[in-house]
């Protein structure tokens, strides 16, 4: 087995990966690494890529005037980074900074959503991966919107 | 027909507060102040317990010991300002007098946990009432498996007892995760819902008691994720929170269904709850 | 089974005399606002002789009766609480002394009450009380000395009145324990006489001090016949077995937003309620700041304030609260005190100002849960 597509086998988001898919993935991806501080992607910048963190915590942030930059989110070691590939326009709505040094597997997001579109049965599976994650961000996203640490009314 | 007339005893009426001096106020975060009071007579507390403190003139209000309870030197409370009575407590200076009743309550399962791995969720202030608990969990360390605390909360300028946390992590046996629900840009910790943090934890399901205080909602969803992580209701314990006026099971205020907070709590297993935390407006 | 005995109206003053003699207080029903209230009482002519009352949902009147009964009523407004569970108590006192603060509890007072023509869903009501403040780990002490010296005559009811359900409740209408003396009104061919009994050996002790002779068997059967008469005609009835499961089981019963709709939140239920008990403090102080004090009074569950907590409400719905009130009195209250909180006295239905009927409501449950088969 080649070296990369053992990383894509032991990357949790591609756990019990079929042999056939990981073929076709395999082909859309490239180990990448970030410095302390290394943007993976910025807001508004086109989404091309989606990364699986191997190493290392990334922020996702967003500048509020007056309030500076504001990290509303960490994703560790195991998680997926970018959603915004998935749906068009494609287009990043956050920041996202290296807060250490980062190993992750970068996914070609065209190459991906291609394949995905070639074979259906990919495309389904691929989804099963990424929706839970997308609800699970929902969901702590609706808690954080309740502020119930914050000050009562 | 007339009721057994035993001696009154008056020297013992719950409901009269004693009077106690503040032996030290020290901020511990954004409109939060911690208390050491002196302890005159007062019993010994279990983790977990209140006491009733009052400003004279301006009422009363329920607040958790948040110091250890082998120190028999000070009553420690962690208090934070968002009523008029509450607000008060945190202007006392040392040396100022104010009402104190109890410890009343029960406390966390102390004893049930020994031998167990404990998981503590804190969100908030919630870690006030736990603390005792880690306390007590470090100073007989060899009794517990592993011991791991999250503790959530809004920003990193709002982590109760931040250096504490950093010399527990440094010197003490005991796993501790901190996330905050936003931080600048300078934060190198998690940002993101105390809940997250469960899933990441390694539960020895089956050998696991969970202890959770904080706000409602957030409790809500961390029984939801502890159970999703292989704990059973009757393996998590929470503390709640209701309004409370007498403490000692008269006044009626603080009921929650079939419990009264105060009488009965404040910590709860949750299956004897039976679901009621998630009923609205109980 | 005691002796019962007869007394005349005549011998029932020596009995107030006696109770008097002996350094009670006595507090009976009286006529005050047009309503029959418990107040001082020292002769018989204090009591509502010769008046009923007429009572429905949402409706009390006083009317005549064409006798001259002593206690030809069923129970008003008043419930004993205000003699036992007083409605405002301070607590304690304090003052501030140089940089000090001494702190004076309220001493309890023990007013050696008599409490004159007590109805057997009252009886049950104290004892309901009893459990609430006396019975757990803590001790209400100003509840404790009120109820220490109390010298309790008990009256069975001879009328029902129209929001009545202590039958269904197994709590009247005859005084069966809980007295020292209970007694039965017998208005017969224009002859008025009481049957009594004791209940205790103070009962028997002040009894033996009364004009009273054996009661006739004839008597005897008559108050029978009065009481079961009594219990056939109840305004209303309660199916109250299986309350407790019924209403837990449907807390989000659609009921609960249609009474929601007419319960005014005015918390008059709590206030007539016989076992309702709780309160709230307030502190209070002069404008220096020297002298201070703490007081309780009757608090409602129907208020916001209630279950304030952190800014808000916890039952900020007029649906939330009076599921709260209902479910505490016919569910929740036998898990924390192991016996229902309702005695069927019918003063919520009676004083609501809209008529809601608790009977009703847990009626329309019953009734719609099981149409839908559970």
């Amino acid at each position: 087995m080649r070296g990369l597509e053992r990383i894509i086998r032991d990357h949790p988001f591609f756990a019990g990966l079929d042999d056939a898919f990981c073929q076709l993935v395999y082909g859309c991806a490239k180990n990448v690494r970030f410095a302390e501080g290394d943007y993976l992607f910025r807001e508004g910048e086109a989404a091309n890529r989606l990364y699986l963190l191997r190493q290392g915590r990334v922020a996702l942030e967003t500048k509020t005037p007056g309030r500076g930059t504001l990290i509303f989110r960490t994703l560790n070691t195991g998680d997926l980074v970018g959603l915004s590939w998935l749906v068009p326009p494609y287009r990043w709505a956050y920041d996202a900074r290296a807060l250490e040094s980062v190993r992750a597997i970068a996914m070609d997001a065209a190459c991906l959503r291609q394949k995905c579109e070639e074979d259906h049965d990919l495309g389904y599976d691929v989804m099963k991966r990424v929706v839970p994650i997308l609800i699970e961000r929902l969901h702590g996203t609706q808690i954080q919107l309740l502020d119930v640490y914050g000050d009562p009314v | 027909m007339a009721i057994q007339s035993d001696k009154l005893a008056l020297a013992h009426d719950p409901m009269t507060p004693r009077v106690m001096r503040v032996l030290k106020r020290c901020h511990d975060g954004p409109q939060t102040v911690t208390l050491d009071i002196e302890p005159g007579d007062s019993a010994p507390f279990q983790p977990g317990q209140f006491n009733m403190l009052s400003v004279f003139g301006v009422g009363e209000v329920p607040i958790s010991l948040s110091g250890a309870p082998t120190d028999h030197d000070r009553l420690r409370h962690t208090i934070r300002a968002v009523g008029p009575v509450s607000t008060a407590l945190t202007r006392l200076s040392k040396g100022e007098c104010l009402g104190l009743r109890g410890p009343f309550g029960n406390g966390w399962p102390m004893q049930q946990a020994e031998g167990h791995d404990v998981v503590l969720v804190a969100g908030g202030l919630g870690l006030a009432p736990l603390r005792p608990a880690i306390y007590q969990l470090l100073s007989e360390r060899e009794r517990y498996g592993r011991i791991t605390l999250l503790h959530g909360t809004r920003s990193p300028a709002d982590i109760l007892f931040h250096r504490e946390i950093m010399a527990w992590r440094r010197h003490r046996n005991i796993d501790i995760e901190v996330t905050v629900d936003h931080a600048p840009p300078d934060w190198r910790g998690h940002v993101g819902v105390v809940t997250r943090l469960i899933s990441s934890v390694p539960f020895e399901t089956g050998n696991t008691l969970a202890f959770v205080c904080g706000p409602e909602v957030m409790m809500r969803f961390a029984i939801a994720a502890l159970k999703d992580a292989g704990l059973g209701d009757e393996t998590i314990y929470l503390s709640m929170e209701r309004n409370m006026k007498c403490a000692v099971g008269f006044c009626g205020h603080c009921q929650f269904g079939p419990v009264f907070v105060c009488r009965d709590g404040p910590v709860f297993r949750h299956d004897r709850l039976g679901g009621l935390l998630n009923l609205k407006e109980i | 089974m005691p002796e019962q005995q007869s007394l005349t109206p005549n011998g029932l003053q020596a009995l107030l005399d006696a109770l008097q003699a002996r350094g009670y207080r006595i507090i009976g029903p009286t006529l005050r606002d047009q309503a029959v209230v418990y107040d001082d009482v020292q002769s018989l002519t204090d009591l509502p002789v010769g008046w009923t009352d007429v009572q429905e949902a949402g409706h009390y009147r006083l009317a005549r009766r064409d006798d001259d009964a002593l206690f030809g009523y069923a129970v008003g407004p008043h419930s004993w609480k205000h003699y036992l569970h007083t409605p405002v108590q301070r607590l304690w006192h304090a003052k501030h002394e140089r940089d000090d603060i001494i702190v004076t509890t309220e001493p309890p007072e023990a007013p050696r009450l008599a409490l004159f023509g007590v109805r057997s869903c009252e009886l049950h009501a104290i004892a309901i009380q009893d459990r609430v403040l006396l019975g757990g780990h803590y001790r209400d002490v100003h509840y404790a000395a009120r109820r220490q010296d109390n010298f309790i005559v008990a009256v069975n009811c001879a009328v029902a009145g129209g929001t009545c359900f202590c039958a269904s409740m197994h709590t009247g209408p005859k005084a069966v324990a809980g007295y020292d003396l209970a007694l039965t009104e017998i208005i017969d061919e224009g002859e008025h006489r009481f049957l009594i009994e004791a209940g205790t050996p103070e009962g028997v002790e002040v009894l033996s001090e009364l004009p009273a002779r054996q009661a006739s068997n004839e008597d005897i059967a008559l108050a029978d016949a009065i009481l079961a008469s009594t219990a056939e005609s109840m305004g209303r009835e309660m199916q109250a077995d299986d309350v407790r499961e019924l209403l837990l089981a449907h807390l989000e019963h659609p009921r609960w937003d249609d009474v929601a709709t007419r319960c005014l939140t005015c918390g008059n239920c709590t206030l007539v309620c016989p076992t309702c008990f709780c309160t709230s403090e307030e502190d209070s102080s002069d404008l220096t700041g020297t002298e201070m004090a703490r007081s309780r009074r009757w608090d409602s569950c129907f208020t916001m304030d209630f279950s304030y907590l952190h800014g808000g409400s916890v039952r900020a719905s007029h649906r939330a609260r009076y599921r709260q009130w209902m479910t505490h009195k016919l569910a929740t209250w036998h898990d924390q005190f192991d016996t229902s909180g309702c005695v069927g006295c019918g003063r919520c239905i009676t004083w609501c100002p809209v008529g809601i009927d608790i009977t009703e409501e847990v009626k329309a449950i019953r009734e719609t849960s099981q149409e839908a088969g559970s």
